[in-house]
Formats: C-alpha cells, structure tokens, sequence
C-alpha cells in the first residue's frame, strides 16, 4: 500500500516538475514579454506543486530522500511522469496545446484529489486546483486565437496538437497503482475523466476552428519508460547535484 | 542646459514646480528634452530588465535545488514585471513598445552593459543577486523621488522586490562560501568577474557624465555617479568580509578620515569596450531578443488578427440584433 502511495505520489510530483521545466526553457524567449511573465507563473505553480508532492513522497517511502534528491538523484527510469509533459516545447502553439491537453486533464485530476483520503494529497490538490484552472483557462483561450487568428497560426496551432495528441490515451490508461489509490479512496479515476476531458477538449478546438486529431503513441512514462527526450533533459537539470555530490546549496 | 534668461515662461513655471518638488504627469507641460531624458532612460531600464532575464534565465534550467530554482523563477518573472511597468512608464510619455523595441533591437538603444558579461557558473547568479541588484538598488531607491510622477511610482515597488532579489544572491554566495573548497572557489571566481563591472554600472565619473547635471537640475537624478558608487562600496565591502571573500581590487583601502573605502582606478576603457560591442555576450543577447521577436511575430499577428475578428463579429451580431 505504502509502495503505491509513493509511487502515485512521485507520478503527481514528476509531471509537475518536468512540465515545470520545461516551461523554465522558455524563459526570456516568449513571443511577448505579457507571455514571460504568464509562462514563469505557470511554471512557478507546477514547481511550487512538485515540492510539495516530492516532499511528501520522500516521507512516503521512508528512507530520508528529500524533494531535492528525487529531482536531482534519479535517473530517467525512475521518473514517473506521463510522456505528455516531457515532450519538447516547439513553437509557441506546440507549448500551448500539450498546456491545453494536460491541464485539461491535471485539473480534473486535482478536484477528484481534492476529495482523497490522503489528507495530504487532498491539501495540495485543494491549493493547485486553483491555479491549475487558470492555466487551462489561459491555454484554452491561446489555442482559441491562434487557432482562428491568422492561416499561419492556424497551421501551426494544428500541428503543435498532432504532435503531442497522441501521448494523451496514456493519461487515462489505469494500471495497478491507479486501480489500487483509487479502491484506497486516495487517487482519481482516471479512467472515468475521460468523457470530461473530451467534452471540454472539444468544445475549445471547435471554437478554434481546430481539428480533434486521432493520433496514438505508444506510450508508457508513468511506469518510468519515457521518450528520448527525458534523459536530455535530466543531463541539463542534474548538472550541478551529479557534478559536485553531496553539497549544500 | 537652457540658462535662466532663455527660458520661455512655461520653462520657469516647469522648473519652478521641479523645485518645490511637485510631480510631474503625463498629461502637464513639460519640456521637450525633459520627455526625451525621461523616454530615453525609462526605455533604457525597460530593456535592462527585459534583456537581463537572459543571463540568468541561462541557470534556471540548471538550478541545483528545487528552493533555489522556484527563487530564481520568480526572481526573473519580476524583471518580466518591471520590464513592463517601465515599458508603460515610458508609453505615457508618448514612446510606443514597438518603437522601443525596434531601437533596442537595432541597438540604438541601450540597456544596462553588465548583461554583456556571461553567467558561467551557479555562482554568477549568486553575484548577480548580490551585486548586480545591490548595485541597482543603490541607484533605483534615489528615484523613487523623480520628479516624474510615474517612474517614481513603478521604482518604489520595483525597489521593494529588488531588495529580495539582492538577498536571494547573497543567500547564495553566503551558502557557496560556507560549502565545500570547489564552491568557495566559484563564489570568489564569481566576485572576481563580477566586482569590477558592478562598480562600473553607476556610469563614467562626475566629470565626465554628459547627461548629468541637467537631468539633476530636473531632480530626475539626485545624485551623482561617483556619490552613489561610492554608497555602493561602503556597504559591499563588509559583506564581502563576511563572506570571506577577496574583493579584487589590490589597492582597496579604508580611509578613517572620510569614513569611506577607497578603490583602486577603474579600467573605464574596458567599460567603454563592453558598452561599445566587444562584450562576450552583446551580439548573443541582441540575438536572442531579435530571435524572440521574430519567432513571436506569428503569435502576435494571431493575436491582432483574431481580436479584429472577434470585434467583427460582436459588432455583426449587434446590427443582427437591432
């Protein structure tokens, strides 16, 4: 049981962390400078959120790791973030719509969470459902305007959402350790927010103008095998702990 | 500097308010070289802060705890922050964002140098927190008193979150001193690129700072270059003390007479040097501003296209209605 918990928990903490940076690589480049400021909140939320579910997996599992040798101390295999979030930013409209399918799905996840009989999980997920709101919100109205802008942005808009489309059946997919925090009363129903998610999905590519792509990739990074993209970003994001070991920063 | 007999009437009533330290706003009278001094520096400090995410944005991917990257993530949000309150500053002035921009990117405008100088390591971003911000600081809090009412305003909570970021890097160094021989000897590295250009940021030397006197007779600055870097030392140097490392300046030296540390000369050709293009960084920070906007190009067309066609349809639906 308590390897499940640690194990949902590290997922929670991963997908935050890793889209979390990966809006860091943004920052000085946006397209405005309105849109610096909007990524660095965004990011700001998703590492505030991986803190607190790091810090709770650590004392979780146990054996002293703390957030910072979770993030720092492991090894791609180990990460247990769903494939979506690690995919490269590409254009702005490629950063928009993963934004848009994850935070379609995360915020769903979050208000289920908010009602977990983990009085942990349940506090986190009460906080970061607010936030998690206004980057759907925020996400949903870019991929409205690039989507009915101009034909360029619509081109690109399109192709930002078949590239990272097909990593969203991973996020509904149960396996044992959902299937186990959920029978818990601790984690959601993944599979359950599916019908949501569409709906909610569909209604802002309709506004857009944007065709509801049907691409599946294979993919499976909440058991810890990713895209090659995570390794490369672990080599950047580690540097410093796996250069100098065991300082204080 | 216009002399007295010269003055036109508006003039004198313009200088007359400046001296009984009224504000000035957008909308009153004011000379027309005091809005270009004000257009000038306003979108200069714009830039700085817009152009300075850039180095230390080069660290925030590579931050080594999660506490000190969530701090520098916030930490460069601000600047984004500042970048547009000053950007508004200087639109209220009748400059508009696109103008500015185009004259930073074509670098007819300038931004603050020392963003022309590499971050190589995490303790650059220590050293820049610590001195780049103090340095700032030094010169930001006098302007909190500008006689131009919205620039004083943006600066006063510009100041309040700088004395955070100033923090934030000396929490840094402080942790990098007091850690392991390597990370003392990046922090001491750090202070050694890093000591010489800070003190260079108040600007070339009372004597020969062209734009000096009139803009302290417009009280836009209310004190000089040499004052304020002379501010800056007094209180860097105990810190450095503190931390235990060696400011590089062989001929640093307390004066008890004056109560103040004097410095050895300052390499001004080397400055010159920098702000004039031969910095290691100033064609890649150029680069990477001129890349952004042309990336971004697309995205802010969509954006304009798409409100005029949301504005379209609305007034569509109005006439539909009626």
């Amino acid at each position: 049981m308590a390897d499940h918990l640690f194990e949902y928990t590290l997922r929670l903490g991963d997908n935050c962390l890793i889209l979390g940076q990966r809006l860091a690589e943004w920052t000085g480049h946006a397209p405005i400078l309105e849109e610096d400021l909007a990524l660095g909140n965004l990011g700001l939320d998703l590492l505030g959120q991986a803190r607190a579910f790091l810090t709770y997996a650590g004392k979780v599992e146990g054996k002293g790791r703390s957030e910072d040798d979770l993030a720092f101390l492991r090894d791609a295999h180990a990460f247990r973030n769903v494939s979506l979030v690690e995919q490269p930013n590409g254009d702005f409209g490629q950063t928009m719509a993963r934004h848009l399918l994850f935070a379609g799905w995360y915020s769903l996840v979050l208000e289920r969470l908010t009602q977990s009989q983990d009085s942990t999980l349940a506090a986190v997920a009460e906080k970061g459902v607010k936030e998690i709101a206004y980057h759907w919100r925020h996400a949903a109205e870019w991929t409205i305007r690039l989507g009915d802008g101009t034909d360029e942005s619509h081109r690109r808009m399109q192709s930002g959402l078949h590239q990272v489309w097909g990593y969203t059946p991973e996020l509904f997919r149960m396996d044992e350790t959902d299937t186990a925090m959920l029978r818990a009363g601790v984690g959601a129903d993944l599979a359950a927010l599916q019908p949501a998610w569409d709906a909610r999905i569909d209604a802002v590519l309709v506004e857009a103008s944007l065709e509801r792509p049907s691409s599946v990739t294979r993919s499976n990074g909440k058991q810890g095998v990713h895209s090659e993209h995570l390794g490369h970003m672990l080599s950047e994001m580690q540097f410093l702990q796996r250069a100098y070991p065991g300082m204080e920063w | 500097m216009s002399n007295a007999s010269s003055q036109s009437a508006e003039e004198a009533r313009f200088q007359a308010r400046i001296d009984a330290e009224d504000k000035i706003e957008p909308k009153d009278w004011m000379p027309e070289a005091y809005r270009r001094t004000l257009i000038r520096q306003i979108s200069q400090h714009a830039h700085s802060e817009y152009v300075g995410m850039l180095p230390e944005g080069n660290w925030l991917t590579r931050a080594p705890t999660l506490r000190r990257k969530a701090a520098l993530m916030a930490k460069i949000q601000d600047e984004a922050g500042h970048g547009l309150y000053l950007y508004s500053a200087a639109e209220t002035l009748g400059a508009s964002r696109d103008e500015m921009y185009r004259d930073l990117l074509s670098g007819k405008a300038k931004y603050s140098s020392i963003f022309n100088y590499p971050t190589l390591t995490w303790a650059d971003i220590g050293a820049i927190g610590w001195l780049v911000d103090g340095a700032a600081i030094t010169n930001q809090v006098p302007l909190c008193r500008c006689s131009f009412g919205p620039y004083a305003r943006a600066m006063v909570r510009v100041c309040k979150e700088e004395s955070f970021h100033q923090r934030q890097g000396f929490q840094i160094m402080l942790s990098l001193a007091h850690g392991e021989p390597e990370q003392k000897a990046m922090a001491q590295d750090a202070l050694n690129r890093w000591w010489w250009p800070s003190i260079a940021m108040f600007g070339p030397p009372d004597g020969e700072s062209k734009h000096s006197a009139q803009s302290m007779a417009w009280k836009i600055k209310r004190h000089s270059n040499d004052e304020l870097r002379q501010r800056f030392v007094d209180m860097t140097v105990p810190q450095a003390d503190f931390l235990g490392l060696r400011i590089p300046d062989d001929d640093l030296k307390f004066n008890a007479d004056t109560g103040h540390y004097e410095t050895g000369p300052i390499d001004w050709d080397d400055f010159w040097a920098v702000v004039n293009g031969e910095g290691q960084c100033n064609t890649d920070r150029l680069a990477a501003r001129q890349k952004a906007h042309d990336e971004g190009a697309w995205v802010r067309d969509a954006a304009t296209a798409y409100a005029a066609k949301r504005a379209a349809r609305k007034a569509a639906e109005r006439i539909a209605a009626e």
